[in-house]
């Protein structure tokens, strides 16, 4: 089956192959090369699309990224809303239906891979149009590094939709010769398919290279579908062209109503003639070679309506040649028809008003041109101010930005002349290709939008759309402005007016054109809304790239994963660790195995991975004195084979971290933080060293990963590293409380700190990460005669609370002090200075009222207060505002007191140790026992036995 | 994305860096001796003018060094940067 409006002999498609679509429940062919909105108009489909608020017919308005009305939804071969017909290139098995307004998500996941690719050049253009492609040739020839980009799947721009010649050639060709020239360069790079979409600081540009899309099913299986380019450039020269303005009348939103630059570009690129019948209405020149080549290719064109009381010689003797009527001082202000435009009705037009009788003229195409907005977009995200040319009626770009110049129709060139001239000249000396003469131009009229006849005669008003997508009109804007709105930022939220999918391309000036006449300011004061990126929709996945899935976030295991994953552990996220949570057995629920995990490390022994924990290693004939600054107590006396709790703080005193530190050597301590505190701590001490302390002779280094930490705890952990360890005296003597000795384990070199997170009789073995799946397994053997077992992080935190051990983040908040936490003793009275020191002595520091760490005993035994819960006085909640007294930071149920208990910052706590406070809960308030926060071993004969 | 010119390293893209707050703001010599009232202004107070102001600013993803800006707030470009311990150079806005 041929397309009815396939022109022999026309276009730069694919004629030889035919390509299978459908588009609303019905087949159709079109060629490579087509968009589906070409592809339509070829097959006479004009009607595409359904307003959104009126479900008024649409058509097809424009030919490229500017399309306010032809949305449509892919249905096949994966499911992608609202895309504009015009931008969508055509591929065999393409099913797609008209939208009205809104797309549909895909149900599914997107099979599609996305990427991003990083780029560096000299010179970066930005469209492959005249005026890029000479500046990109100036580039090139002169041996600089260029990229150029278009959206376009091939160069030439405007050239494309056009009959002008360049040099003498067919515009195409020569584009496509300027381009082969650009490959031919070694450090060349040409992007066709791709969008610059942002445009920053120093160079930088965002664009969205569409790889595969075209090729519908047929993609490549391996190939990213997208990816985005982030371009870093020394210089950029936009030449990003301009879109047609349409004109603003009653009923301005038919199918077969089209800008007619566009028809022009279906005619030259395409080879369709998007009527036959055809009416141009326009303010400026450039309509009038639509109306040329339109008759020239067959059409009958019935009229060239000019809003200017003088029309162009040149162009009216072309249109006379052809027998073409040309009306100057007329308008058209109405258009009859259902599902597509047969008649427009014209009006004389003089001095800004309606004046003569209506008339009527038969068509099935009615092509309008409001003049010509450049698109500044990107100049504007990068900060380029806007200055209104009355002349163009027109924003165009002002000023210079460093290191961006704006060339060709983008900055107001109109003649290909001009363009190709102006692209050159942005870079360096380049002689322009040569055009055919061109008519003087004659003046354009500004004409923001058309009175509606009806109005003027006192009838019901017709609707003038403004923005077509948005279905908003000159009523909405004027009723905008009656409220008293008086920013065009204003009026484009209160009306929605380019705030669709096209971001207002044709209806942005516009718009401000109406609100200006209407409040009677000038349109240069008034503005236009922002520009912000991105300049055409980029999708979420398209910006994710790579960066989904398991690849989000970069996931830290320990050399023990394996193992960990092999025996069912459940894990949990601690930053980007993954930490096993609890270890259950078949069919048990985490709370019986985390009581079963606390009664074996209360019972016998267990072991837990303590690898994730951070480990700074500090040396230098300084590092005592270094640690003394940082910590609340005193490091420097500590002797090589000894350890130490400490606590850092912030200057404001306020708890930043805590873990030991042991001494290596004279020299050398080696420091634990927090397993999500590792960089913090490290970042904090490198702060210090470098801007306050640079004389302190001190290098710090992060082990964390270097190590595999393994925390054997229980009554019975000094017989099981007896077994282990045979050359180690393990008595009590020889190897007391806060020490470590180096050891062999398991027949490798082993650091065995004495210390204990859990209040029990514990070593915390330390070996290199390659060792430590040997080490782990040779405990485990040597364990199984007392039942060792493995327990995770959940398990951690019950037996450090039920000791009152605070985990710093999640008992405490930033706003906490060691003395608050009941940390009193480790905070040095010796030392004359400290980070923090100072302001425990701060009034605010000094309140007796500071929220103090207590443990709570629910009434209830079996109540298990949630984390976070607030407390307050009374048995019965008080109307709002209620006074809170503090929250639980910890809650747990306990295995060795048989029983639930927490841990809460409360006012005043310790004073308040023995009184009872209040949870409300959703089921009532709960009554809680305060106690102290060690409620397990307080004379501590466990852990030094 | 802004380039920042780090004095070690050249220009790299900012999402490199860390910010440090404003720059040249001393530890007290001896925090003891201070009243409340200047121990605050040391710990919480900072300047926040329109206009150059000497920040800190962290190489926290390149060489890890701290270095000095001069930084103009009005324009978020950045007017000059010098190594901890030079003086400040003497800028104007542009």
């Amino acid at each position: 089956m041929s397309a009815p409006f396939r022109l022999p002999g026309r276009g730069l498609v694919d004629r030889g192959t035919e390509l299978e679509f459908r588009f609303d429940g019905r087949s159709y062919t079109g060629h490579p090369g087509d968009t589906l909105a070409s592809a339509l108009l070829a097959n006479g489909v004009h009607r595409v699309a359904t307003g959104i608020e009126y479900g008024r017919p649409r058509g097809i308005v424009s030919a490229g990224v500017e399309e306010p009305s032809a949305l449509v939804q892919i249905e096949a071969p994966f499911p992608e809303p609202m895309l504009q017909a015009t931008t969508v290139e055509l591929y065999s098995g393409l099913v797609a239906r008209g939208l009205a307004g809104r797309g549909r998500l895909a149900p599914g996941p997107d099979p599609a891979r996305y990427d991003a690719v990083h780029a560096h050049c000299d010179l970066l253009v930005v469209g492959a149009g005249p005026a890029g492609l000479t500046a990109a040739l100036a580039g090139a020839r002169d041996g600089q590094r260029v990229v150029l980009l278009d959206d376009q799947p091939q160069p030439g721009g405007s050239l494309l939709g056009s009959a002008e010649t360049v040099d003498g050639r067919p515009g195409p060709e020569w584009a496509a010769g300027a381009a082969a020239e650009l490959a031919g360069h070694p450090d060349v790079r040409v992007l066709g398919r791709t969008t610059a979409f942002g445009c920053y600081d120093d160079g930088f540009v965002l664009a969205l290279e569409r790889r595969t899309d075209h090729l519908g099913a047929a993609a490549p299986a391996g190939m990213s579908r997208q990816r985005v380019w982030r371009l870093r450039a020394g210089r950029i020269v936009l030449a990003t062209g301009a879109h047609e303005r349409p004109l603003v009348f009653a009923d301005n939103d038919r199918p077969g109503i089209m800008l007619a630059g566009a028809a022009r570009t279906y005619l030259h690129r395409y080879g369709v003639l998007a009527g036959r019948q055809v009416v141009v209405c326009t303010t400026d020149d450039s309509a009038y070679r639509a109306a040329v080549d339109l008759a020239d290719a067959g059409a009958t064109v019935a009229a060239v309506v000019d809003a200017r009381p003088r029309v162009p010689e040149a162009w009216a003797e072309e249109c006379a040649r052809r027998g073409i009527e040309v009306r100057a001082g007329e308008v058209v202000t109405g258009t009859s028809g259902s599902e597509r435009i047969t008649r427009a009705h014209t009006v004389p037009y003089a001095g800004g008003q309606l004046n003569g009788l209506r008339r009527g003229i038969d068509c099935d195409l009615l092509l309008v041109s409001g003049g010509w907005n450049p698109v500044a977009h990107l100049y504007s995200h990068a900060r380029g101010a806007l200055r209104y040319d009355p002349a163009r009626g027109a924003f165009l770009p002002d000023g210079e930005l460093p290191g961006i110049r704006v060339a060709g129709s983008a900055r107001g060139c109109v003649t290909l002349a001009e363009c190709l001239a102006d692209g050159a000249r942005t870079v360096g000396q380049l002689p322009p290709p040569a055009t055919e003469p061109v008519p003087e131009p004659t003046p354009g009229l500004v004409l923001w939008s058309v009175p509606d006849p009806s109005e003027q005669d006192g009838g019901a008003p017709r609707p003038r759309f403004v923005d077509l997508q948005r279905d908003a009109t000159v009523a909405d804007v004027l009723r905008a402005t009656g409220a008293g709105l008086r920013s065009v930022e204003h009026v484009k939220r209160y009306t929605t007016i380019g705030t669709a999918h096209d971001q207002g391309r044709t209806s942005g000036v516009i718009a401000s054109g109406i609100v200006a006449e209407a409040l009677g300011v000038d349109i240069a004061a008034l503005g236009t809304t922002t520009f912000r990126p991105p300049y055409t929709p980029v999708s979420f996945a398209a910006l994710a790239g790579r960066d989904r899935g398991a690849l989000f976030d970069p996931v830290r295991v320990t050399p023990l994963h394996g193992w960990h994953t092999a025996h069912g552990a459940e894990f949990e996220n601690v930053g980007q660790w993954k930490r096993p949570r609890y270890y259950p057995l078949a069919g048990e629920s985490m709370e019986a195995a985390v009581l079963r995990e606390c009664r074996a490390a209360r019972g016998s022994v267990a072991l837990m991975d303590g690898s994730t924990l951070g480990k700074i290693n500090v040396q230098g004939p300084d590092a005592g004195e270094l640690l003394d600054r940082v910590y609340t107590n005193l490091m420097s006396t500590l002797k090589p084979g000894s350890a130490r709790y400490g606590v850092m703080c912030g200057v404001d005193g306020m708890v930043l971290d805590d873990g030991t530190v042991i001494r290596v050597a004279e020299q050398e301590f080696l420091l634990t933080t927090t397993t999500g505190n590792a960089a913090t701590v490290l970042d904090w001490m490198e702060e210090w060293l470098q801007t306050e302390w640079p004389d302190l002779r001190v290098t710090l280094t992060s082990v964390t990963d270097h190590w595999v930490t393994v925390p054997l705890v229980g009554p019975a952990s000094r017989a099981v590293l007896a077994a282990v360890a045979p050359d180690l005296d393990v008595s009590n003597a020889a190897f007391p409380f806060m020490t470590w000795r180096d050891a062999t384990v398991a027949g490798v070199p082993a650091r065995i700190c004495r210390i204990s997170f859990s209040g029990e009789l514990a070593y915390e073995v330390n070996v290199r990460g390659w060792e430590g799946l040997r080490v782990w397994e040779a405990l485990l053997a040597a364990g199984e005669p007392y039942g060792i077992t493995p327990y995770g992080t959940e398990t951690m935190h019950v037996l450090r609370a039920e000791k009152g051990y605070p985990i710093i983040g999640q008992d405490t908040d930033g706003t906490v002090t060691p003395q608050d936490l009941g940390l009193g003793w480790a905070v040095s009275k010796k030392k004359p200075d400290f980070l923090g020191k100072r302001s425990f002595t701060r009034a605010e520091n000094l309140r007796t009222d500071r929220k103090q760490l207590v443990g709570l005993l629910p009434e209830d035994p079996d109540l298990l207060l949630p984390e976070g819960a607030q407390l307050i006085s009374g048995a019965t909640l008080p109307a709002p505002p209620v006074p809170m007294h503090g929250h639980v930071t910890s809650s747990y149920r306990s295995a060795a007191l048989g029983r639930t208990f927490a841990l809460a910052l409360v006012k005043a706590g310790r004073e308040c140790i023995g009184d009872t406070i209040h949870v409300p809960l959703e089921d009532g308030v709960h009554p809680v026992l305060i106690t102290d926060p060690v409620l397990y071993d307080k004379e501590g004969a466990r852990r030094d036995g | 994305m802004q380039l920042i010119p780090c004095p070690w390293c050249g220009p790299r893209e900012e999402a490199e860096y860390h910010y440090g707050g404003q720059a040249h703001i001393a530890y007290p010599e001896d925090p003891q001796g201070l009243t409340d009232e200047q121990w605050a202004q040391y710990v919480f107070f900072r300047d926040n003018p329109k206009g150059p102001f000497a920040e800190r600013w962290l190489h926290n993803a390149g060489c890890r060094r701290w270095f000095n800006a001069v930084r103009d707030t009005a324009t978020h470009r950045l007017l000059a940067v010098y190594r901890s311990g030079e003086p400040r150079p003497e800028v104007s806005s542009r």
